[in-house]
C-alpha cells in the first residue's frame, strides 16, 4: 500500500511538471502585456517613460526575452522559486500569489461546500426513488427534470435566477457578498451573508444535481439486480429494509469514492458563477488576472488547480481500496 | 421463461402454416438497437428536438430571409428622454422638465412585431434570424469538435491498448498531463492568444474548437484503450493473429468496431457538452465575436447591460432556450442509445 502511494506520488510530480510546462509556455504566448498597459497608464498620467526604464521594467518582471530560450529560462526561474515554496508576486495585486489565493479561497470554498452538501442531500434520495420505481412515471419525471438541470448553461440560468429572484421579486440581493449600504454585525451580518450567497448556491446545486442523481440511479439499479437482494426478498424482509440496509449501503461505494474527485471543484471557485454574481471568490480573481496578463498569478492558480486534480484522482483510488475490500491496489 | 415474455430478437410469427425456422426472421443486432432506441419516448423526443433545431438553423434562413445575420435595421428610431432640474428662486421652488428628442439611425431593442418576430437586439439586428445563424455555428462547431476528438481518441487509445508496454505508458502519461490541465482557464488563455493573431472573426471559433480537441481526446482514448485491453484476449483475436492479418487491420477492422457502442454513447453525450463549452466561451466574449451571431454571444450583452437583463427578455432568453433544447436533445439521445446498446438491459 505504502509502496503504491509513493509510486503514485512520484508519478504525480512528473505529471505536474508536464502541466506546468504547457501552461507556462501558453501564458508567455499571451499577447496581453502587463508592462505595456502599466506604461500606458503612466503615460496617460502625463509623465513619459524612457526607453531604458521600459527595458529595465521588462527585465525586473523577467519578461525581457521572448524567444524560445528566454521563455525556457523564465520557466526554470519559476520552477526554481517553486522549489523554495515561492509562487512569486502577483503583478496585478502586488502581493505574494500564495497569499492572494489563500485569502480568496475561503468564499469559494464555503459556497462550494454548502452546494455540495445540498447536492448530495437532494440527489441521493432522488436517485434511489428513480431506481426503485424504474420506468414508472416518477422515474421519468425525476430523470427529465435533472436532465434539464444538466443541460442549463450556468451563465444563462444564473442570470435568469438573478433576474427573477433578485431584481424582479427583490427577495435577495443581486450581486456581491455584503451589503455596502448598511453596517451590521453578529446575527444580522450572518443573515445578510446567507441572503447574498443563496442564489449562487441554488444555481450550482440545480446544475450539479443531475450527474450525481444519474450516478446513484445507475449504481442502485445494478445493486438491485444482484443475487443477494433477491435472497433478502426471498427470506421475507420488508422492502424498506431491503432497499435501505442491503441495497443502499452498496450503492455508497462509488458515491464515497466520488467525494475525493470533488477536491478540485471545492477549492477552485466557479469562474462563471462568480462572474455572474460578482462574488469576490478565487474564480473571479483568476478571470481578472487572466485579462490583465498577470503571469505569476495565472501560473500559481492553474498549478493549484492541477495539483488538486492530481490529488483528487489519487485520493479517489485510495478511497476505493478502503471502502471496497474487494479492490486490491497494486 | 414464461410464455408471454417477449423474445427480443425474433419478429412475430406471421404465417402458422410454414415451419418455424422459415417463418421466424432473426433481426440483425443493428435493427434490434434501432428498435429498442425507438421504443423509448425520451429518445424520440430528443431526436425531434435535435432534428427540429437542425431544420430551424439550416433551412430557416432560406425560408425567412427578410433580414440577414449582420444586417442592421436602419429604419430609425426616435428616443425621448426626460430630464428634471429643480431650482429655487424668489423663495419658491421650480421644476424644469426638459424633453430631448433624439433620432437614431438604427431601430434597436424593438419589441416583437410582424416585422421582427422576436424584436431586435441592442445593436439593431433581428434576433429571430440571428438565432438561426447562431444555431448553425453551434451545431457545426460541436460536430466538428466531437468528430476530431473521436478520431484522435480512437487512434491514440487503439495504439496504446493494442501495443501496450512502453507505447502505452507514454500515451497514457500524456493523457494524465492533459486531463490535469484546467479546462476553462486554458481555453481563456488560448483565446487571448488567438485574438492577437488577427484571424478572421468567422474562423476563430473553429480554431478554438481544434484546441479543445487537443485537450479533450484523452477521455475517449482511455475508453477505447480499456475496451481494447479486454477485447484483445478474445478468441477471435487469436484467430485474426493466425490468419496473419496486418496490425492496422486487426485494430481498425476487428477491435474498433467492437468499441463502437460505447463510443457512440460518449459521442452523443459530448455533443451536448461541446455546445455548452462553445456557449460559455461565447458568453465570455471569447468565442464567436460580434458582429457574427452565436447563442452564447447573444446572451453576452446581459453581463454588462442591466436594462436588457431586466426589461428586454426577448433579446437573451430565446438564445438560452435554444442552448437548453440542443443540449437536452443530445443528452436524451445519448441516454436512449446507452439503454438500447446495453445487451443486459431487456425491455
Amino acid at each position: 500500500m505504502l509502496k503504491y502511494i509513493i509510486k503514485r506520488l512520484i508519478m504525480s510530480v512528473f505529471i505536474l511538471l508536464g502541466v506546468s510546462m504547457i501552461i507556462y509556455f501558453l501564458i508567455r504566448l499571451m499577447p496581453v502585456d502587463f508592462i505595456q498597459s502599466k506604461i500606458d497608464a503612466i503615460n496617460q498620467g502625463g509623465a513619459t517613460v524612457s526607453e531604458e526604464t521600459v527595458k529595465a521594467m521588462y527585465e525586473i518582471y523577467g519578461l525581457g526575452d521572448n524567444s524560445f530560450l528566454g521563455i525556457l529560462k523564465g520557466y526554470f526561474g519559476w520552477l526554481g522559486a517553486l522549489a523554495r515554496f515561492d509562487l512569486g508576486t502577483s503583478f496585478k495585486y502586488g502581493l505574494p500569489v500564495a497569499q492572494v489565493i489563500y485569502e480568496h479561497m475561503g468564499v469559494s470554498f464555503l459556497i462550494a461546500l454548502i452546494a455540495t452538501i445540498f447536492e448530495f442531500m437532494i440527489a441521493i434520495p432522488l436517485g434511489i426513488t428513480a431506481a426503485t420505481h424504474q420506468y414508472s412515471f416518477r422515474d421519468y419525471l425525476v430523470t427529465v427534470l435533472v436532465m434539464i438541470g444538466i443541460s442549463l448553461p450556468s451563465f444563462f440560468f444564473g442570470q435568469m435566477l438573478k433576474n427573477i429572484l433578485a431584481l424582479k421579486l427583490g427577495w435577495f440581493p443581486p450581486s456581491g457578498l455584503v451589503d455596502a449600504t448598511v453596517t451590521v454585525s453578529g446575527f444580522a451580518f450572518l443573515l445578510d451573508y446567507v441572503r447574498h450567497i443563496f442564489i449562487p448556491i441554488l444555481t450550482i446545486v440545480i446544475l450539479s444535481i443531475g450527474a450525481r442523481m444519474r450516478m446513484t440511479r445507475t449504481n442502485m439499479l445494478e445493486v438491485m439486480n444482484s443475487d443477494y437482494i433477491r435472497t433478502a426478498r426471498a427470506k421475507g424482509l420488508e422492502e424498506k429494509v431491503v432497499i435501505n440496509k442491503h441495497a443502499f449501503r452498496n450503492t455508497l461505494i462509488p458515491l464515497v469514492t466520488s467525494l475525493a474527485g470533488l477536491l478540485p471543484s471545492l477549492f477552485s471557485g466557479a469562474i462563471i458563477t462568480e462572474q455572474v454574481f460578482d462574488l469576490d471568490g478565487i474564480g473571479k480573481f483568476a478571470l481578472d488576472a487572466m485579462n490583465a496578463g498577470d503571469i505569476p498569478f495565472i501560473m500559481g492558480y492553474n498549478m493549484f488547480l492541477a495539483l488538486l486534480s492530481v490529488l483528487g484522482v489519487l485520493l479517489a483510488d485510495l478511497m476505493y481500496g478502503i471502502v471496497d475490500p474487494r479492490v486490491k491496489l497494486e | 421463461m414464461s410464455e408471454n415474455t417477449k423474445i427480443d430478437n425474433v419478429e412475430e410469427v406471421v404465417d402458422t402454416e410454414l415451419p418455424l425456422d422459415k417463418n421466424v426472421r432473426l433481426m440483425s443486432p443493428t435493427r434490434m438497437v434501432v428498435r429498442r432506441f425507438f421504443r423509448s419516448k425520451l429518445s424520440i423526443i430528443g431526436l425531434i428536438m435535435v432534428v427540429g433545431l437542425f431544420i430551424f438553423s439550416f433551412l430557416g434562413p432560406l425560408v425567412y430571409n427578410e433580414w440577414g445575420e449582420i444586417e442592421l435595421d436602419e429604419s430609425g428610431k426616435t428616443k425621448y428622454s426626460v430630464s428634471e432640474t429643480t431650482y429655487t428662486a424668489d423663495g419658491q421652488s421650480y421644476t424644469l422638465k426638459q424633453t430631448t428628442e433624439t433620432s437614431l439611425k438604427d431601430n434597436f431593442l424593438a419589441p416583437p412585431s410582424s416585422e421582427h418576430i422576436l424584436g431586435t437586439d441592442n445593436e439593431g439586428y433581428d434576433i429571430f434570424v440571428r438565432l438561426m445563424y447562431g444555431g448553425r455555428i453551434s451545431l457545426i462547431v460541436s460536430f466538428i469538435a466531437v468528430f476530431l476528438i473521436t478520431v484522435l481518441g480512437v487512434i491514440m487509445g487503439g495504439i496504446a491498448g493494442f501495443f501496450g508496454g512502453i507505447v502505452d505508458n507514454i500515451i497514457m502519461r500524456l493523457c494524465d498531463v492533459l486531463i490535469c490541465l484546467p479546462g476553462i482557464p486554458i481555453l481563456l488563455i488560448i483565446s487571448t492568444i488567438l485574438d492577437a493573431s488577427e484571424i478572421d472573426a468567422k474562423y476563430r471559433i473553429y480554431l478554438l474548437m481544434i484546441y479543445l480537441t487537443f485537450i479533450s481526446w484523452p477521455g475517449t482514448a482511455r475508453l477505447v484503450r480499456g475496451q481494447i485491453l479486454s477485447l484483445r484476449e478474445h478468441e477471435y483475436m487469436v484467430a485474426a493473429e493466425a490468419m496473419g492479418y496486418s496490425t492496422s487491420r486487426k485494430i481498425f477492422k476487428h477491435l474498433v468496431p467492437n468499441v463502437m457502442p460505447q463510443l457512440i454513447v460518449s459521442m452523443s453525450l459530448s455533443l451536448g457538452s461541446m455546445i455548452l463549452y462553445e456557449a460559455t466561451l461565447s458568453y465570455l466574449n471569447l468565442g464567436v465575436k460580434a458582429p457574427y451571431a452565436a447563442w452564447g454571444t447573444m446572451i453576452n450583452i446581459i453581463s454588462t447591460n442591466q436594462d436588457v437583463l431586466q426589461n428586454h427578455l426577448n433579446v437573451w432568453v430565446p438564445a438560452g432556450v435554444c442552448i437548453v433544447i440542443a443540449v437536452l436533445g443530445f443528452n436524451f439521445i445519448g441516454d436512449g442509445l446507452r439503454d438500447a446498446l446495453d445487451p443486459k438491459a431487456r425491455r
